[in-house]
């Protein structure tokens, strides 16, 4: 059957047009490549009469493939495949080539850029015309899912989901779930309690019948595929038997090992040996510190287990894998704080009254070591004058160049609570104040008034070498104050550092091992910045909260309810497609020579004694290729990126790069 | 010389280095028009052939990019690519190809200025060794040719050796 | 390992015993110094705000007398470090500036390829190459119980400084507690001590220096330890006068941190250039080593 092939090149207003003659492109292909009966330009491919006009063409021309000069695949393959198939064309013949972000954008020199982008169209037309059809494989959706973090998002995406009626692991590396939440005293700027909103969520997750909570356990392997995951989950041992526990405290109460608690009260305070990390905890199991645990440490003492009233302790418990089957994952790791050590002029670590704003969260409040009472590191000093320095680490190019974006408003919370609390003079020094949602530019009005000294400039240090008779003893806060246009020196008490919001230190590690990736900075990358903002480049891996990048509770929330509205609409599908992208082996090739069978790191090739032949599962294969490519026989085909289509693409793309005279073919050994 | 504007073909992997080039395209990062990107799934599925028909066909450089090395979509076969790479080397310098005419680049999602900047260096490269006019040279000799394909056959033999 | 010497004017005059204790040691942690031949002044910090191409030629011509087979330039004094090193990366980062001063020097028959020469400073060299088990090695004679006050001043520090925090370095501080000595962690110890404003200014100028000696009394410092000497100029030259002025009783002997790393080694102090500084060291040595200190 002859070809019929149609060439479509999109202006995309003046994003292609701009650098791309795209008339000329098209008039080009028109003439110039072979089996081209239509090549057409338009202002935007993507518009319903762009695609009108391709539907209207395959139709009544009987186009064999379709070519879309437009933008990247990745943003509108779906859209344009979608358009054949209305047609009547299988939507594998529609072969799109990315003149935009592959063009037009690197790209300021008009004539280079048409140049380029004929051999794009060029390489697509050849390709294409290799191309079949395919049918994508359906897979049935596995209804329950897979939460990755027990913060404030993964919390919201649990209880959607298991209100909704479909069950759910929820996954939580602390012996409680909570997040960071748990910690804050207030939340802005409504000021309400933080433990007061959060915690009924925690009772209701922990009390959900359609939820099974994991704490104190971590992701350790993930593998299948959308619709299908396996998951594997370590449970660390906790020493506590989890169904025997009644939750009563007696233990913890009379555990006489006191340590530091360097998770939840950050250093400022302490727990036993055996702990819930706050009195709110769910689940309210206890769990062993076998570092501290002076049983453990030291071979004696015993009292848990002596006092448990019901037998619950057991010291010989080990980490447990737990496996699990999902149809989906969300993703709501989190963050961690910056490390306010890293930049020491500012004296954290080394003078004592230099605060992180989560010290200085557990010092507010009121379930915190002081009762809420703000003191200095002496325990009984109240500050005659706090410092608050905003963007320690953020939006600086030493540390972190984003900006948090949370942290202006935690500041103003902070600030606000010294003046509630104390009689102190409240000084922030901030490069910008950024209050952009919902009342926040009125709260920050709201602190104008109540009298903090704003100072706009960034701190060069924190120092406690007096000049002046009235710095005697005191942090004295050295900034060049942008709006006087001047050095001041603000003698303070006591200093609160807002710390960058980062990324978790393994949130690559884990990102790897459900196959989602990480930007430069360390957060995990959605499908579109805009568009698709908690879906991932995975099917079936959602991201949910300061994971994907710095966010508030609010929108913590919002990304939390969105993951799992999207895992519900799949769910409520009942199937996915999957793209036909898998390999297949010709039997009657096969040497059986079992090099494919290394290559394979899912294991999708199978080896059949009997005939001789390797042959792949369909269902574990991920369509990488590697097995085709490295086949001596050649007898493995690569379905849509099979050698015949990428050699024909090769040709295409150097259509203007053949030697004058008919050169022999190149034969080589597949 | 002073005008030569070298052909390049570039096999970018989907997932990391394809949208590697969509991120630069986005972040209007402008680099040489030289590098004609074909995407692949993986760098994995890159058959050595591929580098061979390019620069039989007329192509004076070859880019392979993909994910970097423990950060492949596919867990590891970026790896094989990586291995595969070194015996292509191995061959393309027994047929007297310049070794900077063909460069594996790594670069992840969100590295868009990283491969900018290789593709800006590989274009150097490449202008600096001038045309590599193979099929031209094929034209005068056919046994050069005939030499040429059993080298790609043997290699193809060689080229997997089960572990 | 071999390494070019540029000692720079300080060190020929007021800063000898800088000059003898960088070599002392260098020799005993086996570092060859090879002084550059014929090297001239580096400008100091004035030729920079005269005339830019000027300054880097007299720089480079220093940078183009290095032998082509060594590529590291040792460079104790903290000015001509800064200049050695800011002239390197003008003439990399700004190729025309490059060509011109390859001109100026093209008149000497010298050239000078920008990056060809690290320049390092002796601080670097013995942290970062040496490194702490060979100097640990070497100690004979720790400086248990004496209290150091590590001064880095700006330029080493600032704008480049090689492996550590520009505004809150750290690396001497390692480098003495290798040596036995208690390192004090002052707030100043990155500040400046005023350069050459006592020439300017002197109220200004005595009061950048009262701050260093405040803050390291404060703290209980024996001595100050230096890195550059213009900075042991002030803060040892100018410790009387700033006496008189703030009516204060300092007392603290300003030395070199090569000086207390050769004591340490079991040299002589003659040798280390002691008894060049104004305000007495030895004394406080004794008073402060316990006896364990001999004094020759």
């Amino acid at each position: 059957m002859a070809e019929k092939i149609g060439i479509y090149v999109c202006h995309c207003g003046s994003n292609i047009a701009g650098t791309v003659d795209v008339e000329e492109v098209a008039r080009w292909a028109g003439v110039n490549v072979k089996d081209v009966v239509i090549s057409k330009d338009y202002k935007f491919m993507c518009s319903s009469l762009g695609q009108q006009m391709i539907e209207d063409d395959i139709k009544k021309e009987g186009l064999t493939g379709v070519v879309v000069g437009a933008c990247s695949p990745h943003l509108h393959e779906k859209t344009f495949r979608a358009t054949c198939s209305r047609a009547g064309l299988n939507p594998f013949l529609c072969q799109m080539t990315n003149l935009r972000e592959h063009v037009s954008w690197v790209n300021s020199d008009k004539e280079a850029g048409t140049v380029k982008a004929k051999s794009l169209i060029s390489a697509a037309a050849e390709r294409v015309k290799h191309q079949a059809p395919l049918e994508p494989m359906r897979v049935k959706v596995n209804p329950a899912t897979l939460v990755v973090g027990g913060g404030i998002a993964g919390l919201q995406a649990t209880l959607e989901l298991a209100d909704a009626g479909y069950h759910v692991y929820l996954v939580e590396r602390e012996p409680s779930i909570g997040g960071h939440m748990a910690q804050f005293d207030k939340t802005f700027p409504t000021l309400d309690c933080s433990a007061c909103i959060l915690t009924p969520k925690m009772s209701e997750v922990g009390q959900h019948e359609n939820v099974t909570m994991l704490t104190y356990s971590e992701l350790e392997e993930v593998s299948g595929s959308v619709g299908n995951f396996k998951v594997k989950i370590r449970k660390k041992a906790r020493y506590v038997n989890y169904d025997k526990c009644t939750g009563c405290g007696i233990c913890v109460e009379k555990c006489p090992r006191k340590v530091i608690d360097d998770v939840f009260e950050v250093g400022m305070g302490h727990r036993k040996a055996i702990y819930t990390p706050f009195p709110q905890a769910v689940p309210r199991v206890p769990v062993i510190d076998t570092a501290n645990c002076t049983y453990f440490t030291k071979g004696k003492c015993q009292v848990c287990s002596k006092i448990c009233p019901t037998a619950a302790i057991d010291y010989e418990q080990q980490d447990e894998i737990v496996e699990l089957e999902v149809g989906n994952i969300i993703m709501a790791t989190g963050w961690k704080l910056f490390d306010c050590k890293k930049i020491p002029q500012y004296g954290y670590g080394r003078l004592a009254n230099v605060y992180t704003n989560m010290e200085f969260e557990r010092l507010c409040n009121a379930a915190g070591p002081t009762n809420g009472k703000i003191v200095l590191r002496d325990g009984k000093t109240e500050p005659k004058s706090v410092a608050i320095i905003h963007c320690v680490g953020s939006r600086d190019v030493k540390t972190n160049p984003y900006c948090s974006s949370v942290c202006c408003m935690a500041a103003l919370k902070l600030e606000h609570l010294i003046l509630e609390k104390t009689k102190a003079e409240v000084y922030a020094f901030y490069i910008d104040m950024r209050t952009p949602m919902k009342e926040y530019e009125e709260f920050y009005q709201r602190l104008l008034e109540e009298g903090v000294h704003f100072v706009r400039g960034k701190v060069a240090e924190v120092t406690d070498a007096a000049r002046m008779p009235d710095e005697q003893g005191k942090l004295i806060v050295q900034v060049e104050d942008t709006l006087v246009g001047k050095q001041r020196r603000i003698p303070v008490d006591m200093v609160v550092l807002m710390g960058a919001i980062e990324p978790q230190a393994d949130a690559k590690e884990i990102g790897l091992k459900c196959g989602i990736s990480c930007s430069m900075a360390g957060w995990y990358t959605e499908r579109h910045p805009k568009l698709d903002p908690v879906a991932t480049m995975t099917d079936g891996v959602f991201v949910a909260g300061v994971c994907q990048g710095p966010k508030d509770i609010p929108a913590s929330v919002a990304q939390g309810a969105a993951a799992a509205a999207r895992v519900q609409g799949m769910i409520t599908k009942g199937e996915v497609l999957i793209e036909p992208i898998v390999a297949s082996i010709n039997e009657e090739g096969c040497s059986g020579c079992r090099i494919c069978n290394t290559m394979c790191p899912y294991n999708a090739i199978e080896f059949d004694e009997e005939k001789n032949v390797s042959r792949v599962i369909t269902a574990l294969c991920k369509g990488c290729g590697t097995c085709v490519a490295a086949c001596p026989a050649g007898v493995i085909t690569g379905a849509h990126f099979n050698n015949e289509q990428i050699f024909a693409e090769i040709e295409g793309i150097l259509w203007d790069a053949k030697p004058q005279t008919e050169k022999k073919e190149l034969q080589t050994a597949k | 010389m002073e005008n030569f504007e070298p052909k390049i073909v570039g096999f970018l992997c989907n997932w990391c280095s394809y949208r590697a080039a969509d991120l630069a395209g986005s972040a209007r990062i402008k680099y040489p028009p030289n590098v004609r990107i074909i995407r692949v799934m993986c760098s994995g599925r890159v058959d050595p052939t591929f580098v061979f028909k390019a620069l039989a066909d007329g192509a004076d450089g070859v880019m392979i990019a993909g994910c970097h090395p423990g950060e492949c979509h596919y867990i590891e076969q970026n790896y094989k690519a990586m291995r595969r790479f070194s015996m292509l080397k191995h061959t393309l310098d027994a047929m007297g190809v310049e070794s900077d005419r063909v460069q594996l680049v790594w670069a992840s999602a969100a590295e868009g200025q990283r491969l900018a900047e290789a593709i800006e260096k590989l274009v150097s490269d490449v202008k600096r060794l001038g045309p590599l006019k193979w099929p031209a040279n094929w034209q005068e000799d056919e046994s050069r040719l005939e030499a040429l394909e059993n080298i790609v056959k043997e290699h193809a033999e060689a080229m997997e050796v089960p572990q | 390992m071999k390494y070019a010497y540029y000692p720079g004017c300080s060190l020929e005059c007021n800063a000898a015993a800088y000059d003898n204790s960088v070599h002392e040691v260098a020799d005993l942690l086996g570092i060859k110094l090879q002084t550059l031949d014929d090297w001239n002044c580096c400008g100091a910090t004035e030729y920079f705000s005269q005339d830019e191409l000027t300054a880097c030629a007299v720089i480079a011509r220093n940078l183009a007398l290095v032998e082509p087979q060594v590529n590291q330039l040792v460079a104790p004094c903290a000015a001509c470090y800064l200049n050695l090193k800011k002239t390197d990366r003008l003439m990399s980062d700004h190729a025309e500036l490059g060509a011109k001063v390859n001109e100026c020097l093209a008149a000497g028959g010298l050239n000078y390829k920008p990056g060809r020469v690290t320049v390092r400073h002796m601080l670097d060299v013995i942290v970062d190459d040496i490194g702490e088990t060979a100097v640990r090695d070497k100690v004979v004679r720790p400086l248990t119980g004496l209290k150091v006050a590590p001064y880095y001043g700006c330029q080493v520090v600032r704008p480049i400084a090689d492996g550590d925090c520009t505004e809150y370095p750290m690396k001497m501080d390692h480098l003495l507690t290798w040596i036995g000595a208690e390192v004090v962690d002052y707030p100043v110890k990155a500040h400046c001590c005023g350069g050459h404003m006592t020439q300017i200014s002197e109220p200004q100028a005595f009061e950048l220096i009262r701050r260093l000696l405040q803050s390291a009394q404060d703290y209980q410092a024996d001595m100050i330890l230096c890195m550059c000497p213009m900075c042991q100029l002030n803060l040892d030259g100018y410790q009387g006068r700033v006496n008189g002025f703030f009516g204060s009783d300092f007392k603290l002997p300003i030395m070199y941190f090569t000086q207390m790393l050769g004591i340490a080694f079991g040299l002589e102090p003659k040798k280390l250039g002691f008894g060049k500084e104004l305000v007495a060291a030895l004394p406080v040595l004794k008073a402060k080593l316990n006896g364990q200190f001999a004094l020759s």
